[in-house]
């Protein structure tokens, strides 16, 4: 392996690994649930993204390089979904109820099951 | 490289492991799911890294079954929830 | 080996503290919710220890379908307090259960301390039996052929466990189609993912059943996947369960069951016994048997997510 490509790779992976401290922290930190779905989307797309182009010039070979993508599209469509429906399921209930505790609908409170 | 690619499969881990905070905490189940959906991202980029690292292929296949059930499972998960809530 | 070393500790006590958090949950979505999120955590381990095969089982059964399958009966048991806390046991029963647990990993745990360095393997036996098969993956060569008594057994059990499923229905429902009815979304993500994703899903499925052979995967990983894409356009409401009684419903579910058994008795009369493989034969059998079972646990995991029968059967 050329140092050249070694160093692109570390830069990629270290960015990617950024992203994921990023995106915890946002989902720790953020006040409420919409900005949360925010900073997870950004932990999903460019973290694994970002680790997915640093680990590309390491595959083994074509099969494996196809297999990395194909794993970044997956993850990136599923969490694409997942943010939208648990978005739209935030935004409703802050539209009918502004002030989380007590009651909330659908995806609100999660006390009683 | 190896011992790079190793400890950045710590680091996310970790990372992403320290959101579990918010699946104890929610306070919503949005909140929860989030969290184990990103855990779940975490897990993947992980055994990427640790595929790298040691060059071994079968680890990718596990991989590429999380994303795909962690793609199906998360929405499934929200579909519940709904069908759990309080109307 | 630091990094390593590093990342093994922090998933060891990642998955006692998941695990301990899982029991202790307050609601029961939030207790599922750390049950996946161990499972998750497991599937590293696994592939950590270099288990890779038990790994893709982990995140595909473990993790996946059982998580799946247990946030349903949450979202069924709902409405039912009266009977869920009549149904929970004692103080003393569960301090009895956590008694028993204890003392079960503590013998395992001291078991696997006092084993012999280096510890009694088969593994040279199963390598050896490995090649005359005709399979690379040594793991698929117990599970067929050295142990195939124990997957018919297992095979069968998933018939049981759907007839346990669908026996909760009440009569008047019996020839009903199955479990909850979701809304037909035509546009939203939703629909979009429910559309694009089970063409991708069910090749990537038949791929990890058929590596099975010669590298990890096998049929219930793959079956799980196939199980998956179908359970998904279901949640977006774009198809509708089959009828209990639909006769191609239950072709599909006992086809495994029935082709590995049929084989098993074949054995009787072309090799030297049941389940015994005619030299130069086994490949192609095996991979009979296991084409047919991956449909079956295909079918079986979809039907126990579905669950029972939850409406009255169309005159």
């Amino acid at each position: 392996m050329s140092l050249l490509v070694g160093a692109f790779s570390t830069a990629c992976v270290l960015a990617g690994v950024f992203f994921f401290v990023a995106g915890t922290a946002g989902l720790i930190r953020f006040p409420d649930t919409l900005s949360r779905v925010h900073a997870l989307t950004k932990a999903d797309n460019l973290g694994l993204g970002l680790i997915v182009l640093g680990l590309l010039p390491l595959a083994p070979g074509l099969g494996a390089a196809l297999k990395l993508l194909l794993i970044w599209v997956l993850v990136v469509i599923g969490g694409a979904t997942a943010a939208q429906l648990i978005g739209a399921a935030a935004a409703r209930d802050e539209h009918a109820m502004p002030s989380p505790p007590s009651g909330g609908r659908g995806l609100g409170e999660g006390g009683v099951p | 490289m190896t011992e790079i690619l190793l400890g950045a499969a710590f680091v996310v881990l970790l990372s992403v492991l320290a959101g579990l905070w918010r699946v104890l905490r929610g306070p919503r189940r949005a909140d929860r799911l989030m969290a184990a959906q990103l855990l779940c991202t975490g897990g993947i980029a992980a055994l990427l890294l640790v595929a790298g690292a040691y060059g071994d292929g079968a680890i990718l296949d596990v991989a590429l079954l999380l994303a795909l059930l962690g793609a199906f499972t998360s929405v499934a998960f929200v579909m519940a929830a709904r069908l759990v809530g309080p109307r | 080996m630091t990094a390593g070393l590093l990342l093994d500790l922090l998933l060891a006590l990642a998955v006692l503290g998941t695990a301990a958090w899982t029991l202790a949950a307050r609601s029961q979505f939030a207790a599922v919710i750390g049950f996946v999120v161990t499972g998750l955590l497991l599937t590293l381990v696994w592939v950590r220890l270099g288990a890779v095969d038990v790994a893709l089982t982990e995140a595909a059964i473990g993790a996946g379908a059982t998580g799946v399958i247990l946030l349903y009966v949450v979202a069924r048991l709902r409405g039912g307090e009266a009977e869920i806390s009549a149904a929970t046991p004692s103080r003393a029963q569960r301090a009895l259960a956590a008694l028993l647990a204890l003392s079960v990993g503590g013998a395992l745990a001291y078991g696997v301390l006092s084993l012999p360095d280096p510890a009694p393997s088969l593994a040279e036996a199963a390598l050896a039996g490995t090649a005359p098969l005709g399979l690379g993956n040594p793991v698929s060569a117990v599970l067929m052929a050295h142990r195939g008594l124990d997957t018919l057994l297992e095979a069968i059990v998933l018939v049981f466990a759907v007839l346990a499923v669908w026996s909760m229905a009440a009569d008047h429902r019996w020839g009903g189609r199955p479990g909850p009815v979701f809304q037909r979304e035509e546009h939203g993500p939703l629909s979009l993912l429910a559309r694009i994703l089970p063409p991708v899903g069910i090749v990537i499925g038949i791929y990890i059943a058929w590596v099975g052979a010669d590298s990890p995967g096998g049929k219930f990983q793959g079956g799980t996947i196939l199980a998956a894409m179908w359970v998904l356009p279901w949640i977006a409401g774009l198809v509708r369960p089959p009828s209990v009684t639909d006769w191609r419903l239950r072709l599909m579910i006992a086809i495994g069951p029935l082709t590995f058994l049929a084989v098993g008795l074949a054995g009787f009369v072309v090799a030297e016994g049941f389940l015994a493989y005619p030299p130069g034969f086994a490949k192609p059998l095996i991979l009979l048997i296991e084409a047919a079972m991956t449909l079956s646990v295909a079918a079986a995991l979809a039907c126990l997510i579905a669950g029972p029968p939850e409406r009255r059967r169309r005159a």
